[in-house]
């Protein structure tokens, strides 16, 4: 596969690499000479030292025969230009945009970027999971941004505690997927019985996850209902 | 007519105390107070420090009774942004962009955002003057129309 990276920050240089080691075809583009030159001695000449977001330079890196455009550099509106210009000039089937400011993940889907990565949500989920908190954990979001896979943790006063699955009334769009129980992870049936203590993997609509987690996990001890 | 503008540089500074004299109420933002300088003395509109591609700052310049708004920063990437923050998250009427690399300008004219590209007016005036043919769409702000979003 064809692959452009604009940005050869640590993101798009590790990037490359991984891309490269897998057998893909990579250009990278970096506008500032000296990472430029820097990256180019480490991973050879598949570096261009040129300004991704100039739609010459884009043409001149190949986009218009790359399967996916990544852009991944620091400035998320540098990013979003990428993209857009990757998608609406040279027919880019996928492109791939790096956000930073969380507010602009939503945007960015609506604009037409096919996947949008956030490493500040990644770091914050990654963070999350080792710290109790009563809520939900996130665990990925699909492609559409509307379903997201998360996870409960069960507590003993939990109101799923001691229900068959079949007996939760999850709003609709919602499914149960994974009981852990121990270290076991299993499916969920209908008749399983949720117990305290099981970590439970469920797929969420967007709009009914407070739904899920009063459900799951209760109403927060620290907050009303809300 | 209400209008926010993003960017005080000579442009934005420029236009801001047009709207300004011609009785119109103008909210201009610029990431350094400094800017502010460019405007003239009897500017009577609103000065905002702030990112204009930062939705927060636009609410607080009034975005949601706009009619107007245009970024001029000097920033193409960012212009794009902010322009398309104010159109599909704010639902602000009319939005104008400056994008001076004539490709992405184009390119975001297919897009459906209103553009105005400094390279190609001003390329477009020079191949007048000197008898050639110009660009008939250089100075057009109409962007082609956009489908049902």
């Amino acid at each position: 596969m064809f692959i452009v990276v604009v940005g050869g920050g640590k993101v798009g240089y590790y990037l490359t690499r991984e891309l490269l080691a897998s057998g893909h075809e990579v250009v990278l583009l970096e506008k500032d000479p000296r990472r430029a030159a820097e990256i180019a001695h480490e991973i050879g000449s598949v570096v261009l030292n040129r300004d991704g977001c100039e739609g010459k330079h884009l043409a001149e890196a190949g986009a218009n025969r790359a399967s996916i455009v990544a852009a991944v550099t620091g400035d998320d509106e540098d990013n979003l230009v990428v993209c857009q210009m990757a998608k609406h000039h040279f027919d880019v089937p996928r492109t791939i945009a790096r956000v930073n400011s969380p507010r602009n993940e939503a945007l960015f889907r609506k604009l037409g970027v096919d996947e949008v990565i956030n490493p500040t949500r990644m770091a914050l989920g990654a963070i999350e999971q080792d710290i109790p908190v009563h809520d939900l954990l996130h665990l990925a979001q699909l492609s559409t941004g509307e379903l997201e896979l998360v996870e409960a943790q069960i507590e003993p006063g939990s109101p799923a505690a001691g229900r068959a699955a079949r007996d939760l009334p999850l709003p609709e769009g919602c499914m149960l997927f994974v009981v852990i129980r121990g270290d076991v992870a299993q499916a969920v049936r209908p008749d399983t019985t949720i117990e305290a203590g099981d970590k439970l993997v469920a797929l969420s609509r967007m709009d009914c996850q407070d739904d899920v987690r009063r459900l799951l996990i209760g109403e927060h001890e620290d907050q009303a209902p809300v | 007519m209400r209008a926010i503008i993003v960017g005080c540089g000579r442009v934005g500074a420029g236009l801001a105390d047009a709207l300004s004299r011609a009785g119109h109420d103008v909210t201009i933002i610029d990431v350094t107070s400094r800017a502010f300088n460019r405007l003239n003395g009897d500017f009577r509109g609103q000065a905002v420090r702030g990112d204009g591609t930062d939705e927060d700052v636009l609410h607080r310049a009034g975005a949601e009774t706009a009619d107007w708004f245009f970024a001029l920063t000097e920033g193409d990437n960012r212009n794009a942004l902010a322009a398309q923050v104010a159109r599909d998250t704010l639902r602000i009427p009319h939005v104008v962009a400056k994008i001076n690399d004539p490709v992405r300008a184009a390119a975001y004219r297919t897009m459906g955002l209103a553009v105005v590209c400094r390279t190609s007016m001003m390329v477009d005036v020079l191949s007048r003057a000197l008898g050639l043919p110009g660009d008939p769409d250089a100075g057009v702000l109409t962007a082609e129309p956009v489908e049902a979003r």
